[in-house]
């Protein structure tokens, strides 16, 4: 039993009787809005999301002459609409669904990419050269993101080793360094100090040469759109994507393995070589698992993404020391 | 009642986007990240209602502190079904282990569960049965809870801290204000502050 002294309540802490009924009203307008949210979510979008190949209406160049590719996988395409709204690049925003207005009337022409480091050929090229060397393939690759998504992209590019083998690389080099554009009057969110800029990625020479590793232009049977990484980017698809830089303006060789951007900025979360690996996990959240866009299921996360042939890259290391 | 539905507008607002098919690629990510963005916010306003009153000599705001306090429950509520359901489809061994080892889930998780008595505890009859004292030092959790959010909001994001250390200032200007109240009952001119604080609502129906 409890005596109450009337020092317990101020009268301004006693709750009037319009607020004290107001609760029944609020249980109840609780549970109609809850159910019209489920119930709106339950009926579209996430049971039937619209497929295929959404190359009209994107507004970009065609690209010519795309052969296909026996590494494609035949899984369902993204829709252009998702993988051109969704986009991680933090030099635009770390908002995802903000690069592709903030990216716009981004500059991707002219635009020179300079080859240089440990090769015989040190040189600036225009990136429409280098989109010349050699035949534009489609690869529909899955692309896993560190966050824990997934979707499945046509990219178009051809494999970056045909651009290793014109730059002739000495034996001196090792790794190949990717640089992003450093641009804070185009790209605002290198006007914070959110990563250190500009964006550096980087890989072995071995992985460079991987078949897997492409070197793409485009996507969906046109040019890359500004917001997934134009003119050039990487698509390196066993590993995590932030692996793949974007918007590339210097691939340099080097002897010594490259200060990755997101390593420098979290060492023990975001490793070198960021496979994509199931069994180990990111100190904050679980890779066991992946949220194919679209799905409403999560999907178990494979092993290099699924790309078994490139085990053999890293035979006889410990990938969770190295992840 | 205006404000009750006003409450509410940031769920309608989800429905009514997830039925136009508008929460872009990755809906749940966008519920989720919704549900936990208005927990934060309602905290902050009931917990705004206080100095507010005082500050605006605007007693009958206190009407409307149990609603906004109760609202912050519901979108926690919501949130973290949003996370049993949609992340981990109701996977129990899979959620004790994110419990375990992740760091923003357990905190997370730990100003959720603070709530739960306060929002049990939220009705008149509660009070009179625990008496005001000792209602007022349970419903002090929600300082916790709150602090607890922040944190789990600020340990999730991979590298852009501005959101959650938004959220974090506000709440320690709220937080703030109390402790100099506290300190000036304390230790200030007795007799005048204390007057102050003590002096009964003249509003109160």
């Amino acid at each position: 039993m409890l005596i109450k002294k009337s020092s317990d309540i101020k009268w301004s802490e006693v709750t009037p009787q319009r607020t004290y009924l107001d609760r029944r009203k609020f249980l109840a307008g609780m549970a109609v809005a809850g159910t019209t949210a489920v119930a709106g979510l339950g009926v579209r979008r996430l049971i039937s999301p619209s497929v295929v190949r959404a190359d009209g209406g994107s507004g970009l160049a065609p690209i010519q002459g795309i052969q296909k590719s026996p590494f494609s996988t035949t899984e369902k395409i993204t829709p252009f609409k998702d993988v051109s709204n969704y986009n991680n690049y933090y030099e635009f925003s770390t908002d995802k669904y903000e690069p592709a207005a903030l990216a716009k009337n981004f500059r991707t022409s002219p635009w020179k990419v300079t080859i240089d480091g440990h090769v015989k050929k040190k040189q600036v090229l225009d990136v429409d050269e280098i989109i010349k060397m050699a035949s534009p393939e489609e690869r529909i690759y899955r692309h896993r993101c560190v966050e824990g998504w997934s979707i499945v992209v046509p990219w178009i590019g051809f494999p970056l080793s045909e651009l290793i083998k014109r730059a002739e690389p000495l034996d001196k080099a090792k790794f190949v360094e990717f640089t992003t554009i450093l641009d804070m009057r185009q790209m605002p969110g290198q006007r914070t100090n959110v990563l250190d800029w500009p964006y550096v990625e980087g890989l072995r020479m071995d992985e460079a040469m991987h078949p897997l590793a492409l070197l793409c232009f485009g996507m969906y049977g046109a040019a890359l759109p500004n917001q997934d990484g134009a003119p050039l980017r990487m698509v390196v698809p066993w590993k995590y994507g932030f692996k793949s830089a974007k918007a590339i303006v210097r691939i340099r060789f080097v002897d010594k393995q490259p200060e990755n951007t997101w390593n420098r900025s979290a060492p023990n979360e975001y490793g070198f070589y960021s496979n994509v690996n199931p069994h180990v996990d990111h100190p904050r959240w679980s890779q066991a698992n992946e949220r194919r866009l679209g799905d409403f299921f999560k999907r178990p996360t494979l092993m290099f993404n699924g790309y078994d042939q490139v085990a053999s890259l890293y035979n006889g290391m410990d990938l969770k020391k190295n992840f | 009642m205006i404000i009750f539905i006003l409450c509410l507008a940031p769920l309608m607002r989800l429905g009514w986007k997830a039925y136009q098919q508008d929460l872009g690629a990755n809906p749940i990510e966008v519920i989720t990240h919704a549900t936990g963005d208005w927990t934060l916010r309602f905290l902050l306003i009931t917990l705004a209602v206080t100095p507010l009153r005082k500050i605006l000599k605007q007693p009958w705001l206190i009407r409307f502190r149990r609603m906004f306090g109760l609202f912050a429950f519901f979108y926690v509520c919501l949130h973290f079904l949003t996370y049993i359901w949609l992340d981990k489809f109701f996977n129990v061994h899979e959620m004790l282990a994110d419990v375990v080892k992740r760091k923003f889930i357990t905190v997370g998780f730990t100003g959720f569960v603070l709530l739960i008595p306060l929002a049990i505890t939220s009705t008149a009859g509660w009070i009179r049965r625990l008496g005001g004292k000792r209602w007022q030092t349970l419903h002090r959790l929600i300082y916790v809870s709150a602090i607890a959010g922040v944190i789990h909001y600020l340990w999730l994001v991979k590298a852009d801290r501005t959101k959650p250390l938004e959220y974090g200032f506000i709440l320690f200007v709220l937080l703030a204000y109390r402790v100099v109240v506290w300190l000036g009952a304390r230790f200030g001119q007795k007799g005048a502050l204390r007057g102050e604080l003590l002096k009964p609502a003249k509003t109160l129906e």
